[in-house]
């Protein structure tokens, strides 16, 4: 069985962290931003996951634990503030939030 | 042919679609949908690399926990049509994308100089079981679970408190 080369796991998972640039950059809606980053989180995960199977290391098994524990945390935090700007502001929109400017 | 790079493939071009399509969708709705595609095409990757409980922690804690989160926001919120707006800016977007191209460019490079020796897949799936990751977050990792203990007990109270009602008047 001839395995796939790890640079195509680690440019796949570049490319995926670029989209999740991309959806924080052009997007203005809080919860598609919210959803780019965990996009950008899980590319990492992806090149934990590959240098763990390809070396044989268990850590990077062990680390994507962790960042999926803040990742859920992120989650709930997140979307809580989301939730309590949409009761104070009656938007999500984060261009429309700027009150801190004034 | 090669049945792993037909896999890979398949599932990378999933996973690569389906996250732009979360990112360039217009209605939130179908981002987050989109986005549950993207978190099974991970984990079919994830087992494509033999760590059979990283896959299934994926689909448990991703698909599962998060996008449910995700979506009752969303459904709670009850967006209508007419607030939702067209993606701002066209000269914004041509930054980005320029960016994002420069920035994929400068990867593959640096990809493609550093990590010329091949490195084989061996069978590891043995290795990443349950038992053997329970092992290693039990012995050597026993202070930074308990952390993330802490971290994930704080963030539960700190979401009661920003979405309790009185707080906001």
């Amino acid at each position: 069985m001839k395995a796939i080369p790890i640079e195509y796991y680690l440019i796949l998972a570049g490319v995926l962290f670029a989209i999740g640039i991309l959806g924080v950059i052009i997007r203005r809606n809080a919860i598609v931003i919210f959803m780019a980053i965990e996009i950008m989180l899980n590319s990492v995960n992806l090149t934990f996951i590959a240098f763990s199977s390809y070396l044989g290391d268990i850590s990077g098994q062990i680390f994507l634990f962790f960042v999926m524990a803040v990742a859920a945390a992120e989650s709930a935090i997140g979307l809580a503030i989301i939730l309590a700007l949409f009761r104070k502001k009656q938007t999500i929109y984060v261009d429309e939030v700027n009150t801190l400017k004034h | 042919m090669n049945w792993l790079l037909i896999t890979f493939l398949i599932l990378g071009v999933l996973a690569i679609a389906s996250a732009l399509f979360t990112v360039l969708s217009r209605h939130p709705i179908y981002s987050a949908l989109s986005l549950i595609v993207h978190f099974f095409s991970l984990a079919g990757l994830y087992l494509s690399l033999q760590s059979q409980f990283i896959a299934i922690l994926q689909i448990i804690v991703y698909a599962g926990a998060i996008m449910v989160l995700v979506v009752f926001v969303l459904l709670l919120l009850n967006l209508s049509e007419s607030e939702m707006k067209t993606l701002q800016g066209q000269s914004r977007r041509g930054v980005g994308i320029a960016l994002i191209a420069i920035f994929v460019i400068i990867l593959a490079n640096i990809i493609m100089v550093n990590y010329s020796q091949p490195t084989e897949l061996t069978s590891r799936a043995d290795l990443f079981t349950a038992q053997s990751i329970g092992n290693a977050l039990f012995s050597s990792y026993l202070f930074p679970i308990e952390i993330t203990g802490i971290l994930l007990f704080t963030a539960i109270i700190g979401a009661l408190v920003m979405a309790k009602k009185k707080l906001i008047d």
